[in-house]
């Protein structure tokens, strides 16, 4: 903890701790309302099916059914106006298609149709009598074969972008992009060594345990109330109102106390349904999906195909760099690749790059963010083949990355150039760490390392700051709090004020009482939000000064505050003193801020793991995990560590377990949590974490943002240390025991000895 | 519409009776006919552990308990343990060391907590890994709960 401050630092008990251990936090399924009908979406049984014929008429008799709706219930706007829902412009009909399928059917689990009844059970009974007849067609499940001349295709009306230009030629390839610098053909003829390899990466989930959820009411007066479970209140307002064209003003967004979402809880797929059926009955409707659709129907993460070659010197110079990369986009185009050919290489300090991307659209769910997103599955591909030239050239894997590894100045192939960055402070950590530095020994046992790099994100956010007269002070913030930033924001306002983190009272709200707050996601909550805290602390300091100088009668400049204490002249006056006086002296005070920060400091971060395999079953055990990342300052360091801790929990599933594992005719076979395999308390040890803070210069109090980066180095360090431990190199995720077994029988059969 | 039985069970040290149809869980029914919304629903099938409760003291998932099989049962929720305005010392654990960040998965951890702590005041990390592996988190890496139950059992035992 920094002298400098009295509160940032320090580990208070978060705000909202209390009514989240006694289970009276109201998240989004709890919300009740008087008059309340519930709903039931029925969904896709085909991958890829032309709807001929619905027939809801049975449905719509069913006792106790209040309301049949389907595609045809969205006003009929032209499909071709384009929309940003939150994560860039699409056209409408897409963003719509997904929330109900339109004319044909793009994956398993896609919603047809939705019925509104007096509970959950009948809704869903009625759902089953809804008549649906489906031209099946032929799907496609990877990206390799997506791009086939001859693969089924998705959308008649897609064309593919090629570097910029629309060419015009349907396909499933909705755009490939390309990043370079320097010559690779130069860069590569200088390197001693090169190692190329392909990597595959399987669809996963985010897992977040709480479903999702919405109520909707279509009022009489036209306006409509939306509460659900969001990352991004926003976000929902703008992307109802733009798959139901009306004005954003006509709706209001509650956002609910919200059960994780890792960036699968930013799009919208009740909201709009919710409200339709509210419009058609004249009553809120209330949807929770069930947890086998909020894997086939919400949006996983890309799976992947990818091509990493990269050459060095003896010594270690990265000379050349090369990626291909082809991300699955699931049913509708925007498959993150973008973030990840921007992120494969950009760990390092490199001449010659050449990056390819490709967003191929395939017969699985629209993918979503799901933190850092693209960058997991770019780095699970660069990481394992700096470690392949590190093994090769004899080199510890952190020095080779140590002598490679990007700084201030640095020119991304994307084209930025970094400001100050903690990439090299972040490999001195792993490197000077105790973990690292512990010898491990025995057999079929091995250690790894990687690296990782995550933008962050700053975009707009709102505060107000109400002073009570007991010289507390309300916070009002539109962020939604997912894991504890009510906390870290009322911290930054507390040090501005001289206050303790408990004198300040932060409440989250609906879209109609906050300015303008964008989603909670791209690790931005503390870092924006916390500045719009700080400028509207701000706010309240200089009118408390002015207060202050009219007690005593002085010029408000001759006034100055620090850690609370205004003064002037002789004058002194705590900030609790001076509140208790506010309407004696002009009334309420309110601090204001909105702010749209644009100095995001991107974040490294390392993992370092020892695992142990069992040779007779592949089991992979994690013995010991150390986390490090540069957080540029630690607001609330346990929360912090919170979610490095959290990030490389999931980035251990995502190494060794978790996939989306479809039958040929597009099926998710393991649509539970009981076959979706992600990590339980046995799987995992205690989770060792290393803060680093490199203050990035673009933040008052130097916050980078700390959600995502800790995602991205998981899945490679463990690959590194499995291919230490059985002497064979994994390039496919998940690499669980069948995977692992394959490799030791590969291996031995391949061998001159066997 | 299916007729309704009548139950009556103890909940949290008070009689509470109740009607519901064949058909629905007790998770269900401590939800939405009760309003006793701390329990949580995760999955429905019995594999995440958020609706973790105590049924005569055994530890279930609700979700897999049909409402009319409480007949006569004695069951504790989230919402039965803090006493008045007192927090549990496991609660108390939970908020001391972050063990929570989204906090849905939080009652169902804390309810299987207890029900380990009164079986085994001191038990090992692995053993507390073992028993409370029944209940999924996704946030915290779970690092941070191991320690707030250690926390708890060290102060229950004091």
């Amino acid at each position: 903890m920094s002298e400098k401050y009295s509160v940032i630092g320090t580990r208070p008990i978060r705000h909202d701790g209390a009514d989240k251990v006694t289970g009276r936090a109201l998240y989004g399924a709890d919300f009740q309302m008087a008059g309340l009908l519930r709903g039931f979406i029925l969904r896709s049984p085909h991958a890829h099916a032309r709807i001929q014929r619905i027939d809801t008429s049975k449905a719509e008799a069913f006792p106790g059914v209040h309301a049949v709706i389907t595609t045809k219930d969205f006003p009929q706007v032209d499909g071709t106006k384009m929309v940003d829902l939150g994560e860039g412009l699409m056209p409408l009909a897409y963003a719509r298609g997904n929330v109900l399928a339109g004319d044909k059917v793009l994956y398993r689990g896609h919603a047809v149709a939705a019925v509104a009844a007096i509970n959950a059970h009948v809704a869903e009974e009625a759902a089953a009598l809804i008549e649906v007849e489906y031209e099946v067609l032929p799907c496609v499940l990877t990206a390799p074969e997506a791009m086939q001349p001859n693969a089924p295709i998705l959308h008649a009306d897609l064309t593919t972008k090629e570097l910029g230009e629309n060419t015009g030629k349907v396909s499933n390839i909705a755009d490939h992009i390309r990043f370079s610098i320097g010559d690779t053909n130069a860069g590569f003829e200088a390197a001693d060594l090169i190692v190329e390899r392909e990597f595959n990466t399987a669809t996963v989930h985010q897992g977040y345990i709480e479903p999702h959820n919405a109520t909707a009411l279509w009022n009489t007066d036209g306006r409509i109330s939306i509460w659900c479970s969001t990352q991004g209140s926003f976000v929902v307002r703008d992307a109802t109102a733009g798959i139901l064209d009306i004005p954003v003003s006509q709706i209001k967004v509650t956002p609910m106390e919200i059960g994780g979402g890792f960036g699968g809880k930013i799009p919208v797929y009740l909201e709009p349904v919710a409200a339709l059926l509210s419009k058609k009955t004249g009553r809120p409707v209330k949807i929770l999906m069930p947890r086998q659709a909020v894997f086939e129907a919400t949006g996983p993460t890309p799976g992947s195909y990818m091509k990493v070659k990269i050459g060095a010197k003896k010594d270690g110079t990265i000379t050349a760099a090369q990626a291909y990369l082809a991300f699955e986009a699931g049913a509708y185009p925007g498959a993150m690749v973008v973030p990840g050919a921007m992120t494969v290489f950009a760990a390092y300090d490199l001449a010659n790059v050449l990056i390819d991307g490709y967003d191929v659209v395939v017969n699985k769910p629209s993918t979503a963010a799901y933190r850092a997103p693209g960058a997991p599955n770019a780095a699970f591909a660069t990481e394992s083949v700096i470690d392949e030239l590190a093994e090769k050239l004899n080199l510890d894997p952190i020095d080779l990355r140590l002598k490679n590894a990007a700084k201030e100045g640095t020119r991304r192939a994307d084209g930025p150039k970094f400001p100050r960055i903690g990439c090299i402070e972040v490999l001195e950590a792993m490197k000077n760490s105790e973990h690292y530095r512990s010898t491990l020994t025995g057999p079929n046992r091995g250690r790894g390392v990687a690296l990782g790099f995550w933008f962050n994100i700053g975009f707009p956010s709102s505060c107000t700051l109400n002073v009570t007269a007991d010289g507390t002070v309300n916070l009002i913030e539109g962020s939604t709090d997912i894991g504890g930033s009510r906390t870290s924001i009322a911290m930054q306002a507390a040090e501005v004020l001289g206050l303790k983190a408990e004198d300040i009272h932060p409440s989250i709200v609906d879209t109609d009482s906050i300015g303008f707050t964008a989603v909670t996601g791209g690790s931005r909550t503390t870092f924006a939000t916390g500045w719009a805290a700080y400028e509207a602390a701000q706010d309240v300091v200089r009118q408390m000064k002015e207060r202050a100088a009219k007690l005593w009668e002085v010029s408000p400049d001759s006034v100055t505050a620090e850690k609370g204490l205004y003064k002037s002249n002789g004058h002194s006056i705590g900030f609790k003193d001076l509140a208790a006086r506010i309407a004696e002296t002009g009334g309420p005070i309110v601090g204001r801020a909105a702010v749209d920060p644009r100095g995001a400091g991107g974040s490294f971060a390392g993992a370092i793991v020892d695992v142990e395999i069992d040779p007779e079953t592949g089991k992979t055990t994690i013995l010991r995990f150390t986390s490090v990342q540069d957080a540029g300052r630690a607001i609330h360091p346990a929360y912090v560590e919170g979610q490095m801790q959290g990030g490389s929990v999931q980035g251990i599933g995502w190494a060794l377990n978790e996939e989306y594992f479809m039958s040929n005719d597009g099926r998710m076979m393991n649509s539970s949590f009981l076959d979706y395999r992600m990590p339980t308390a046995l799987d995992v040890p205690m989770i060792e974490t290393i803060i680093v803070e490199v203050p990035n210069p673009g933040h008052p109090f130097g916050v980078r943002g700390v959600g995502e980066a800790n995602i991205i180095p998981p899945q490679a360090a463990i690959a590194n240390a499995i291919t230490r431990a059985i002497g064979t190199r994994l390039t496919r995720l998940p690499m669980n025991p069948p995977a692992i077994m394959e490799a030791i029988w590969c291996q031995k059969s391949s061998s001159p000895h066997s | 519409m299916p007729s309704k039985t009548h139950v009556q069970t103890t909940i949290n040290g008070e009689p509470r009776d109740f009607l519901c149809e064949p058909r629905q869980s007790l998770l269900e029914v401590l939800r939405d006919t009760l309003n006793m919304t701390g329990t949580k629903e995760g999955c429905n099938d019995g594999n995440c552990g958020s609706c973790t409760i105590t049924l005569n003291g055994r530890l279930v998932n609700s979700c897999l308990v049909l409402g009319v099989e409480a007949e006569a049962s004695q069951i504790t929720t989230i919402e039965g343990i803090a006493q008045g305005n007192q927090l549990h010392p496991i609660q108390k654990a939970f908020l001391e060391n972050a063990a929570l960040q989204c906090g849905i998965c939080t009652p169902g951890f804390i309810v299987a907590t207890k029900t380990l702590l009164e079986k085994e005041p001191h038990p090992t990390e692995e053993r507390i890994r073992f028993f409370l592996s029944n209940n999924l988190c996704r946030c915290t890496g779970y690092d941070k709960i191991i320690k707030a139950v250690q926390q708890a059992a060290k102060e229950m035992s004091a």
